[in-house]
């Protein structure tokens, strides 16, 4: 299996700051992570009203992507062949807690379709690809940490075997406004980062 | 050709059956799952219909010889269960003598007990034991340590309702890239409110039986189950002397790009997503001879999928039917127990019926198949459409 | 019906995240789904949830909501024929 690829570009969002390739691109530390992503999404000028019927988890995963992706040039009318290979460790715990709570009193129980749509974490990845029109294959792993062995074994297979010309890679995690994090790195035999375990997981670090 | 990966093994237990031979008989008998749920209180008692497992919690837990101090939500006990058969049938004695793996899936994780007993955690604490259990990872965990297997070669997949398809393809691919011997993988998911009450207010759920292809369906029936396969390589097969039940010969996975959770009017994730199987596979359309369709008898899935079908086969669409009138909808659990059946109709040369079919659908002259038919088989093509657009097809071969 | 119109518009914004609209943007007679204001099918099952919530209407198949949900007009002419709250 051939694994000489690089690291094209990634993007961290953590402690209310937004960075591209190791540059912070916004940052507002005062606010909740409600309105840091709102003003984020601002900032960035991310113009996509859907935005805001996402649960935490996609706005944080969607932002991180657009963020990245728009740094790309990539073609707004024809598909992409971008694989999407995500994971987290509380799946989707803070929006099963919210559905959760709408079916807790018996008297009066009125779940959100809207809320329970975003019950399972790959839901983010949906957003992702509707928004990029990209059709190739997507898998979200749970993990008691962040795993870089296993993005890069599947980023490399992915590649060697031509299933997709660039893959989507990442750590998206959001369990309660103090606990989040989302770290995406795009794979691809361009770049001047090596798509190793050391090099991930010195950027997850950074 | 491309070379399929050896299934040695399975385990299942579901609505129609607690283990393979069961589950075979119930499917060639005709013989549905559906009934009003029971174990769980729920308001929608009357209007819903599920296909749920007769065993209590309890039950579940003696099988294992787990003691009262367990932790294990209804979803790890029928992982467990399954799992264990699996490795059983593969006749597997000593689990580390390979490296072996676990990849498992799941929607519902432990959210049974902690809907049950989250308002009790801050007064009793005996309940407290269940809020480790509550996350996606910690039913893989329970079968990891049930089976033996080392925990740095364990995960979860979780996407939605292509979870345990998605499993079954990435180990076929760690097998084939020679990094895992061999690999358990499948899913299991068991009823909840959480989730009866999610996809009741999607309005996707049927108030009576559910009824797949049918001009007049009116939505899905959920069910419970677990099921897993155990998938070796050649080397362990020849040196083991092992017999194989059927190949794993090829897998696809694309994104839908529509929507958080309908499918696109023409299925375009699902056409790639079955074209792709066949890339994998080296076969050509007319190469499969049974699809086990996803169908769970939604008004969006069965026009969606329907059409993706005839894009991919053209004029000569092969015998194909959805087996979710027998156990209902099991979720992330799936992708596997349509697995079981598809290596059972490959073992047998059966394909099973589309039960309570009536009405042919108008937007397409596509008939599933009605009654049990048999005939020879040398591959099964099927398919697991999960929310977020997560499509996922594999095939199955007779030979390798 | 005016105060009825204002709360449902009200609503709308809360209930479906149309961030960035005000009540002066939705016309009476504004076609909500499709070109108007673009919502969707989730959109729809939100609404006869709303429609229970707080009105008290129990609408069992979604397919009755197309005619119901058109525009602010027919919202709350339904609803003024139907509501039981």
């Amino acid at each position: 299996m051939n694994t000489n690829y690089h690291i094209k570009s990634y993007c961290s969002i953590k402690n209310n700051q937004v960075s591209l390739n190791g540059s912070v691109v916004y940052k507002d530390e005062e606010e909740s992570f409600s309105s840091f992503i709102k003003a984020a999404y601002k900032d960035q000028n991310t113009k996509y009203p859907k935005f805001f019927k996402m649960d935490k988890l996609s706005k944080l995963a969607f932002l991180a992507a657009d963020v990245l992706l728009k740094n790309e040039n990539l073609s707004s009318e024809e598909e992409n062949n971008i694989a999407i290979v995500f994971s987290n460790k509380a799946s989707s715990l803070d929006t099963d807690r919210k559905h959760q709570e709408s079916i807790q009193n018996k008297e009066s129980y009125f779940p959100s379709p809207a809320v329970f749509v975003y019950t399972l974490p790959n839901i983010c990845i949906g957003e992702i690809s509707i928004k990029y029109k990209l059709y190739s294959e997507n898998s979200f792993f749970i993990f008691e940490n962040f795993n870089a062995t296993h993005l890069l074994t599947y980023s490399n297979s992915l590649l060697s075997s031509n299933k997709a010309d660039q893959v989507l890679c990442g750590w998206v995690e959001f369990d309660g406004e103090d606990n989040y994090e989302a770290f995406l790195y795009l794979v691809s035999a361009e770049g001047t980062i090596t798509n190793s375990k050391q090099d991930i997981i010195k950027l997850y670090n950074t | 050709m491309s070379k399929g990966v050896a299934i040695t093994g399975m385990g299942i237990i579901s609505a129609i059956g607690n283990n393979v031979a069961e589950n075979y008989q119930s499917l060639i008998q005709g013989k549905k799952g559906i009934s009003r749920v029971s174990k769980i209180k729920t308001n929608h008692v009357n209007d819903i219909m599920v296909g749920e497992i007769d065993f209590t919690n309890e039950a579940l837990e003696q099988q294992l010889g787990l003691t009262s101090d367990n932790n294990y939500s209804r979803t790890a006990l029928l992982g467990a269960i399954a799992a264990k058969q699996a490795i059983q049938d593969a006749g597997i004695t000593d689990i580390n003598a390979y490296k072996t793996g676990l990849i498992s899936s799941t929607s519902v994780g432990g959210m049974d007990m902690t809907e049950r007993y989250y308002y009790d955690y801050l007064e009793d604490k005996s309940t407290q034991k269940y809020i480790e259990g509550h996350h996606a990872g910690d039913s893989t965990q329970k079968i990891a340590e049930q089976l033996g297997i080392e925990k740095s070669l364990v995960t979860t997949i979780s996407t939605a309702c292509s979870s345990a398809a998605n499993s079954i393809m990435l180990g076929a691919r760690l097998i084939k890239s020679g990094q895992l011997d061999r690999v358990v993988v499948g899913g299991t998911d068991c009823l909840s409110k959480f989730t009866i009450n999610g996809f009741k207010t999607l309005m996707i759920l049927s108030d009576t039986y559910s009824t797949p292809f049918d001009e007049n369906r009116k939505g899905l029936n959920l069910g419970e189950a677990a099921a897993f396969l155990v998938l070796e390589s050649d080397k362990v097969v020849e040196a083991e002397n092992k017999k194989v039940l059927a190949y794993v010969k090829g897998y696809g996975n694309a994104n839908d790009a529509y929507h958080q959770t309908a499918s696109s009017e023409n299925g375009d994730g699902a056409t790639l997503a079955m074209q792709k199987a066949l890339d994998i596979a080296s076969y050509n359309p007319e190469d499969i001879d049974y699809v086990n369709a996803h169908g769970t008898a939604t008004g969006n899935n069965d026009l969606s999928e329907g059409r993706a079908i005839i894009r991919v086969f053209g004029e000569n669409v092969p015998d194909f039917s959805s087996t979710k009138a027998y156990t209902g909808h099991t979720l992330a659990a799936a992708g596997a127990i349509e697995a079981v059946y598809s290596v059972l109709a490959l073992q047998n040369n059966i394909i099973y019926p589309n039960l309570n079919f009536k009405t042919q659908m108008k937007e397409f002259n596509i008939t599933p198949q009605l009654a049990l038919k048999e005939k020879p088989l040398q591959t099964v093509m099927s398919n697991s459409f999960g929310f977020g657009g997560n499509c996922s097809t594999l095939i199955f071969s007779k030979e390798q | 019906m005016d105060a009825l119109k204002q709360e449902l518009k009200e609503n709308l914004i809360e209930q479906l995240n149309l961030e960035d609209m005000t009540i002066a943007d939705i016309a009476d007679d504004d076609m909500l789904f499709g070109d108007g204001l673009g919502l969707d099918s989730i959109d729809a099952l939100e609404l006869i949830v709303m429609l229970d919530k707080s009105y008290g209407i129990k609408l069992t198949d979604p397919k009755e909501g197309r005619s119901i949900f058109e525009s602010i007009n027919t919202m709350a002419a339904y609803i003024t024929e139907n509501r039981s709250k």
